[in-house]
C-alpha cells in the first residue's frame, strides 16, 4: 500500500507545456462562453422586481477656489449614474460635469459649481440623481483649498518637520545617555519601544478603518486595510529575515521605516485636513504633539545601544522616520482621497507590527532566561510606560 | 441620502489640530491676513489664506464668474414626454360635459382616472407619481354654483385611491375609507351639488394620506358663483363665472403650489408651481398689461406646514378660499397658505412698465429649490 502510494506520484502523466497550456484554455474559454450566454439570454430576468438601480456616490475631493466649488465624485451604483441637479445650501445651482454624461460604476467626475461660498462658514452640497436620490456632502468649514505653490508648500514642510523630524531627532539624542545601561535597563527600553509601537499600531489601524469607511464601497475599505496591513507585515518580515533576524542598526532602520510609514500617514491626514479646511491649533497643542512623538526617537535608538552606529546613521534614521511626514503633508493636501490614505495607514500598521515582532524577538534572544525576563519588573514597567506615555500625551492632542 | 451621507474627508482629530499648525508655521502669510476684518476672530483661518486669495475674507469668493445669477436648475424638462405643460396647465380648465336634469338644473359630468406615471419634475429628475388623468396637479375642475356634479372615478393605479372634494356633500360621497375609496380596477361615481362657490380642491384620501398627497393626487376644484344668487355683487360674480364675456376680460391662471420628496426622506427636493421646478423661469407667463389677472392659488405642499405667494413690484387683493365676492385681504403683496388652503388673487399691471415681474414663495428655501417664476408683462396684443 505504502509502496503503491509512493510510486503513484512519479507515475503521474507528465504533459508537454503546450498541452498544459491548451488544457488551461478550455475552462477559460468555457467561462467566457457561459458569461456571454448568461449576459445575452438574461436568465435572471425573472428576478427583476422593478426595484430602481442601487446608487452610490462618494465625494473624494473638495476644492474651493475663486471659481466656486469643485467636487470629485466616484460613482458606485449598479448602473451608470446621472447627476441631474445640484443643490448648494438648499438651492439649485447651475453646474458642469467633467466628463459629462452618466458616470459608470467606479468612474469619477468633477462637479463644478460657480457658487459664491462664504469664508469660514459651512455649506451643504446635495447632488440629486435622475431617480431623485440625493447625495449630501457637507463642507464643514469653507476655506480656499491650498495649491501647490511655494507659499503653500514651505509652511507645510515646516509643519511636517515639526511633526516628523523634530521629535525623532530629539528622541535619538537620548542615545548617548541610554548607552551603557544594564540588562534590566535594556529590557526596559526595548519594552518601552514595544509599548509605544503597540499604541501606534492601534491608533493607525483605527484611523485606517475610519478612513476606509468613508471611501467608496467598491474599494471594500475594511478588507483592503486588513489585507494591506497583513501583506506589508509579511513582506517586511520576509525582507527583514532575508539574512537572519535583524538586530542592532538594521533593526533600528526597520523601526524607523515603520515609524516613517506612520508619519507619512499622519502627514496625509494633516494635509487632508487642510484640503478639508480644518484648522485651529495653539502653541500648547503643538508642544503636546512634539512630546507625544518624542518617544519615537527613543524607540529607534533602543536596539542599537550595543552597536557602534556611525554618525551618519542618526540623520539617516531621522530622515527615514520623520521625512515622510513632509511628503505626506504635500500629497495629502494636493491629491486627497480617503481610500489612498487608508491604504498608506494600513501599510504602516503592517510595518509597525513587523517591528513589534522583531523587537520582541530581539528582547527574547538577549535574555537567556526568557520566562524570568518576560515577567521582570523592568519589562512590565517598560511596556506600561510605553503605552501609558503615549496614551497620556495623546490626551494633549486629541480634541 | 442617509446611507451615502459620508463626508469625503475626515482626518483624524490629531490631524485637524495640526492643520492649524501650518497657520502657525505660515506666520508670514498670517501677517497679511492680520489686516483683514476677520483677523481677530478667525486668525487661524486667515493663516490659510493662500497666495491667490485676497487678504479680506469677504472679498475672497466674490470674484466668481456668474455668481448669484447661476442659481438655477440645469437644462429643461421634456413636457411632451410628461404629457402636460405647465404653461398650458395655467389656463386648462376641465369643465366636463353637461346635460340638463329633469328639474332643469345642469348636470356636469367629469371623468377622472387614477394612473401611475413617472414624471419629470425638474430637468433630469424623475418622480414615480400617482396622477389623476396622467397629470400633476390633476385636472382643474370647474363648475358653477348650484349645478349637479357627477364625477366618474376609475382607479387604474397600483394602490387604492379616492377623490375627496373640499365642498359640501354627504358622508357617502366623502372619498374616505368606506365612502368612495376604491381598489385598483374599481370605479366609483361621486355625486353632489356644486357648493359653496369658491376656490377649492380635491385630493386622494387613501391612507397614508401624506404619501398619497405628495405622490401627486390633488387638483383644483373651482366653483364659480352664480350671479343670479348674488345680486348685490352681480358684477364681481359675473366676472368670476367661466365663459361669460365679463370673465373673458380676465387673465385667469390655475396655480398649484406643490413639492416633491424625491428620495422619500420626509423633506422636499423640488418645490414648484404646477409641478415643474423653475417652469415659469424658463418660460415666463405672458401677461397682457391692459387686462386684470386672477390667480386660483392652491397649496398642497407636503411636509412643510405653509407655503406662500409673493408678487414683485405690485400688490393684490386676496379672497381666502374664494368663498366671498369681496376681498378678505386688500392690498397685500404676500399671502401664506397652510396645507390645502387656497384662495383667489386679483391684480393688475395696467399702470406698470412692461417687463419681467417675479413671483415666488417667500420662503427663500422654496424659492431657491424651484418655486419661482416670472410674469412677462407686455403691451396689449390687440
Amino acid at each position: 500500500m505504502t509502496e503503491m502510494g509512493t510510486q503513484s506520484a512519479p507515475n503521474a502523466p507528465r504533459r508537454a507545456p503546450l498541452a498544459r497550456f491548451l488544457l488551461v484554455l478550455v475552462p477559460l474559454a468555457l467561462m467566457l462562453v457561459s458569461f456571454v450566454w448568461i449576459a445575452s439570454l438574461d436568465p435572471l430576468r425573472s428576478f427583476n422586481n422593478g426595484a430602481p438601480p442601487v446608487e452610490a456616490l462618494t465625494v473624494e475631493r473638495t476644492v474651493l477656489d475663486q471659481s466656486g466649488l469643485q467636487l470629485l465624485v466616484r460613482a458606485g451604483g449598479s448602473e451608470p449614474m446621472v447627476i441631474a441637479q445640484v443643490q448648494v445650501d438648499d438651492a439649485y445651482w447651475l453646474f458642469t460635469q467633467v466628463p459629462a454624461g452618466p458616470i459608470a460604476r467606479g468612474d469619477t467626475a468633477w462637479i463644478r459649481i460657480s457658487y459664491p461660498w462664504v469664508l469660514g462658514e459651512a455649506h451643504l452640497v446635495n447632488m440629486v440623481t435622475n431617480t431623485g436620490t440625493a447625495f449630501e456632502h457637507e463642507i464643514a468649514l469653507a476655506l480656499p483649498t491650498p495649491r501647490a505653490t511655494v507659499n503653500q508648500l514651505v509652511p507645510q514642510a515646516i509643519v511636517g518637520a515639526i511633526v516628523g523630524l523634530l521629535p525623532v531627532a530629539l528622541g535619538l539624542m537620548f542615545f548617548p545617555a541610554m548607552r551603557g545601561v544594564g540588562p534590566a535597563g535594556m529590557n526596559f527600553l526595548l519594552t518601552l519601544t514595544i509599548g509605544l509601537l503597540a499604541f501606534l499600531l492601534i491608533d493607525m489601524t483605527n484611523e485606517a478603518l475610519e478612513l476606509a469607511a468613508e471611501s467608496a464601497a467598491l474599494f471594500q475599505g475594511s478588507a483592503m486595510v486588513w489585507l494591506a496591513a497583513l501583506a506589508s507585515f509579511l513582506l517586511l518580515m520576509a525582507i527583514g529575515r532575508w539574512r537572519g533576524a535583524p538586530v542592532g542598526i538594521a533593526l533600528a532602520f526597520y523601526i524607523a521605516l515603520g515609524i516613517g510609514f506612520h508619519n507619512f500617514g499622519e502627514g496625509l491626514a494633516i494635509g487632508a485636513s487642510f484640503a478639508a479646511g480644518s484648522a485651529g491649533l495653539g502653541t500648547f497643542l503643538v508642544l503636546g504633539f512634539a512630546l507625544h512623538n518624542v518617544t519615537e526617537g527613543i524607540g529607534i535608538a533602543a536596539p542599537m545601544l550595543k552597536a557602534r552606529p556611525p554618525l551618519w546613521t542618526f540623520p539617516a534614521l531621522t530622515l527615514l522616520a520623520g521625512g515622510p511626514a513632509i511628503l505626506g503633508m504635500w500629497m495629502g493636501s494636493l491629491a486627497y482621497a480617503p481610500q489612498w490614505s487608508a491604504l498608506a495607514l494600513a501599510i504602516g500598521a503592517g510595518a509597525i507590527l513587523q517591528v513589534i515582532v522583531e523587537v520582541g524577538a530581539y528582547l527574547l534572544r538577549s535574555n537567556p532566561d526568557r520566562q524570568a525576563a518576560l515577567f521582570s519588573p523592568a519589562v512590565m514597567a517598560g511596556l506600561i510606560s510605553g503605552i501609558g506615555f503615549m496614551y497620556v500625551t495623546a490626551a494633549f492632542i486629541k480634541i | 441620502m442617509q446611507e451615502n451621507d459620508t463626508p469625503a474627508v475626515n482626518p483624524g482629530r490629531r490631524a485637524v489640530l495640526l492643520g492649524g499648525l501650518v497657520s502657525a508655521g505660515g506666520a508670514a502669510v498670517m501677517a497679511k491676513g492680520a489686516l483683514s476684518q476677520a483677523a481677530p476672530a478667525h486668525g487661524a483661518m486667515v493663516g490659510h489664506d493662500m497666495s491667490a486669495m485676497s487678504a479680506d475674507p469677504y472679498s475672497a469668493p466674490v470674484g466668481h464668474v456668474g455668481g448669484h445669477g447661476d442659481m438655477m436648475t440645469v437644462g429643461v424638462v421634456d413636457h411632451a414626454a410628461n404629457g402636460f405643460d405647465p404653461t398650458a396647465m395655467l389656463t386648462d380648465w376641465y369643465t366636463g360635459t353637461t346635460s340638463t336634469l329633469a328639474d332643469g338644473r345642469t348636470l356636469r359630468t367629469f371623468e377622472i382616472e387614477a394612473i401611475d406615471k413617472e414624471i419629470e419634475i425638474a430637468p433630469g429628475i424623475f418622480f414615480p407619481a400617482w396622477t389623476y388623468n396622467g397629470r400633476v396637479p390633476g385636472p382643474a375642475i370647474r363648475a358653477t354654483e348650484g349645478e349637479r356634479l357627477r364625477i366618474v372615478f376609475k382607479n387604474f393605479g397600483s394602490h387604492p385611491h379616492s377623490m375627496h372634494f373640499h365642498g359640501i356633500h354627504s358622508a357617502r360621497m366623502d372619498g374616505v375609507p368606506g365612502a368612495g375609496l376604491i381598489n385598483p380596477g374599481e370605479e366609483f361615481t361621486y355625486e353632489f351639488d356644486a357648493k359653496p362657490f369658491g376656490c377649492h380642491l380635491y385630493h386622494c384620501h387613501a391612507l397614508p394620506l401624506k404619501r398619497h398627497m405628495h405622490k401627486g393626487m390633488y387638483g383644483l376644484f373651482v366653483i364659480d358663483p352664480d350671479p343670479a344668487r348674488h345680486p348685490e355683487h352681480a358684477v364681481a360674480a359675473k366676472s368670476r363665472q367661466f365663459g361669460t364675456p365679463e370673465n373673458a376680460q380676465w387673465q385667469e391662471l390655475a396655480m398649484v403650489m406643490n413639492a416633491f420628496d424625491t428620495n422619500f426622506d420626509g423633506g422636499n427636493e423640488v418645490y414648484a408651481c404646477n409641478t415643474v421646478g423653475h417652469a415659469y423661469m424658463n418660460a415666463p407667463i405672458r401677461i397682457d398689461k391692459s387686462r386684470p389677472v386672477r390667480i386660483y392659488l392652491l397649496n398642497v405642499t407636503e411636509f412643510d406646514p405653509i407655503n406662500s405667494f409673493h408678487l414683485h413690484a405690485n400688490f393684490f387683493d386676496y379672497y381666502d378660499q374664494g368663498t366671498t365676492l369681496t376681498p378678505t385681504l386688500k392690498t397685500v403683496d404676500l399671502i401664506t397658505q397652510c396645507q390645502a388652503q387656497r384662495g383667489i388673487i386679483e391684480f393688475s399691471f395696467a399702470e406698470h412698465e412692461t417687463g419681467l415681474y417675479m413671483f415666488h414663495a417667500h420662503q427663500s428655501e422654496f424659492t431657491e429649490l424651484g418655486w419661482v417664476g416670472h410674469f412677462d408683462v407686455v403691451e396689449p396684443t390687440a
